[in-house]
């Protein structure tokens, strides 16, 4: 499983960007699901810094452009990431940080999976895994058929492979050539009840998506160079849709957390495991009490 | 709108419903550029092959993949496109959660063209005749669920869903049909229409049991029963206005569908009178079983939606409305 991608760093600047933003979702996510009572930390950790490198340096939506019809669309096809999604959205201006802590509030935007009609700036209702990456080859396929050169993304959970959607999908998608798709799956080993191993086993997955004629890219999905380098290896790939394979650790930042099953489902966080957790992801004592104690 | 002609059986193949689908939209495809067909390699079954002929360019080919189509449908709608989603009803229903998800939820503007619904698939058997997709599909908030009753209304149905905006389930049908409307015919989403007039009791069919309500009527008639027949071709949202209309007016109902009797257009009408104009009602359609390997009319006999079992129902019905 060593990434087999050639490193390349990316400027120190927007690096540094990307890795502060990335720090600011993970905070995020565990004060947001604190204060949700419920929500699925692992899965959200795990793609923080896949989610702070595609906004932060590869596509080109901006919260004043969301409806731009040449915009890059991205899709959470892993719905329950929502609260990543959210924090780094924030980051990013295209919604109030202090409003996305109500999550899986009646009344809030901020649902437990995103909706389109709820969040401008949500390119599509997930949550039922699988479909997300064909609302995304739909609009790879779509941008093409209008000429367009804008990309479309999807993220993707390792469990999430295990639907067959997925697979019909991949045969379409190389079918048809579509090389402004792009999928990244954040494979962090473990699903809702236990490890990919042992509830339906996915390798040798990327010989799975070579075989499906895919270009296909294994990295660490925590090394914000290799990310980097990995998406601009995709946009430049012709002919075929492209997969990034990127490793990751479920739960990454929080260390009671990493790697073990239990944070993966929609879990209750106690005042003092949130503390915890945004200790371990280096909040001050006033940024712990700012992002817990936030009047709702 | 009012029709006494009793129906005529026009020509033979061509004059499905699917086929008059297919046409329609081979010959709308330059009014709506954005148009696009899916297909799951079945264009020559739902009629759509008429569009890979005339429009190869916007004819997407899915395979044999129903989820991918159906969400990818969503995606399309999202960057502009006009997407018609194409297969058999049966296989709809492999898609209904991608249609929740992916297109209703997200208020996506594609539409879902099903052919081949009820008994009226035939030969193939009970595997492919689907008699559980109307209920489906109403159930799903935001879909409008519609179910033309002849190939002249099918053709002006297709018009009509392309020009609407948000999603929408059609029915369209696999056997000859039989015609019920002529040239002059007016289909408006949501709008029922009464096809036959008649005082003592209301017919109100769909699809295929159109023709044969017309056909129940005469029989009818003909022992003095005065039987109005309502073409429902929108079962969601339903005409609440002209179903409460014809219960005030004949005081009891027969429903007649290719589907299932529950959940479908009887289901439908029963919820919309309960709310605003109660009167006995009797339900012709496939009794909560599984279809079978036949031919169109004798199924349409072994399983009680022919215009006999409409007739009969008919009958029964006025014994419940007091008069026998």
């Amino acid at each position: 499983m060593s990434p087999s991608a050639q490193r390349i760093e990316a400027p120190d600047a927007i690096a540094a960007d990307i890795a502060r933003a990335a720090r600011f979702t993970r905070k995020h996510v565990i004060a947001s699901i604190y204060h949700a009572g419920s929500g699925h930390p692992g899965g959200a950790l795990s793609c923080a810094d896949i989610l702070a490198s595609q906004f932060g340096a590869e596509h080109n939506v901006r919260p004043d452009n969301t409806t731009d019809p040449q915009r890059d669309r991205f899709v959470l096809s892993k719905g329950h990431a929502a609260p990543a999604l959210y924090a780094i959205a924030a980051h990013h201006g295209f919604c109030d940080a202090r409003a996305a802590l109500a999550l899986r509030k009646l009344g809030s935007p901020f649902q437990g999976h995103p909706h389109v009609l709820d969040l401008p700036w949500v390119e599509s209702s997930t949550g039922s895994l699988g479909q997300g990456f064909s609302v995304a080859l739909g609009m790879a396929m779509g941008l093409k058929l209008q000429n367009s050169t804008a990309r479309a993304y999807a993220l993707l959970g390792d469990g999430e492979l295990q639907e067959g959607e997925v697979w019909e999908a991949a045969m379409c998608a190389a079918h048809h050539r579509l090389d402004n798709l792009c999928a990244i799956i954040d494979y962090n080993k473990l699903q809702s009840d236990d490890r990919n191993d042992a509830i339906m086993r996915l390798e040798p997955l990327a010989a799975k998506w070579r075989a499906f004629d895919w270009a296909v890219a294994e990295i660490d999905g925590h090394d914000i160079g290799q990310i980097l380098a990995a998406l601009r290896r995709a946009a430049a790939t012709q002919g075929r849709p492209a997969i990034i394979i990127a490793h990751t650790i479920k739960g990454k930042g929080v260390p009671y957390m990493e790697n073990i099953p239990h944070w993966h489902g929609s879990v209750k966080l106690t005042r003092e495991q949130a503390e915890d957790a945004l200790r371990a992801l280096g909040a001050a004592r006033d940024e712990i009490k700012e992002l817990l104690d936030v009047a709702r | 709108m009012l029709r006494a002609e009793a129906p005529s059986l026009i020509g033979t193949s061509g004059d499905s419903l699917r086929e008059a689908f297919g046409k329609a939209l081979s010959a709308l495809a330059d009014e709506f550029p954005k148009l696009v067909v899916l297909d799951a390699d079945i264009a020559g079954g739902t009629g759509v092959h008429h569009f890979r002929k005339s429009h190869p360019e916007r004819f997407l080919q899915f395979g044999i993949a129903e989820q991918n189509m159906m969400a990818a449908a969503g995606g399309l709608a999202a960057t502009g496109l006009l997407p018609v989603v194409t297969t058999f009803a049966v296989f709809c229903l492999r898609a209904v959660e991608q249609a929740r998800l992916s297109l209703a939820y997200a208020r996506r503007n594609a539409k879902i063209v099903a052919s081949h619904p009820g008994i009226d698939v035939g030969p193939d058997g009970g595997s492919a005749q689907a008699l559980e997709d109307l209920a489906a599909f109403r159930a799903i908030p935001g879909m409008t669920v519609i179910s033309p009753a002849d190939p002249i209304e099918t053709a002006l149905a297709t018009r009509a869903i392309l020009e609407f905006e948000g999603p929408v389930y059609m029915r369209t049908g696999r056997s000859p049909a039989k015609r019920v409307f002529g040239d002059d015919h007016r289909f408006e989403i949501g709008k029922g229409c009464i096809v036959r007039d008649g005082s003592d009791l209301t017919i109100v069919a769909c699809g295929v049991e159109v023709a044969r309500a017309l056909e129940a009527a005469e029989t009818l008639a003909k022992e003095n029963i005065s039987a109005r027949v309502v073409n429902m071709a929108t079962i969601k949202p339903i005409d609440r206005e002209l179903l409460s209309q014809c219960a005030r007016e004949t005081g009891a109902m027969v429903t007649a569908e290719d589907h299932n009797i529950y959940g479908g257009l009887g289901g439908a009408v029963a919820e919309a009178l309960a709310a605003t104009t109660p009167c006995p009602i009797e339900f012709v359609g496939v009794r909560d079983t599984f279809g079978a390997s036949g031919e169109p009319e004798e199924l349409a006999v072994a399983f009680g939606i022919g215009s006999g079992a409409i007739a009969q129902a008919a009958r029964k019905v006025l014994t419940r409305k007091g008069k026998s």
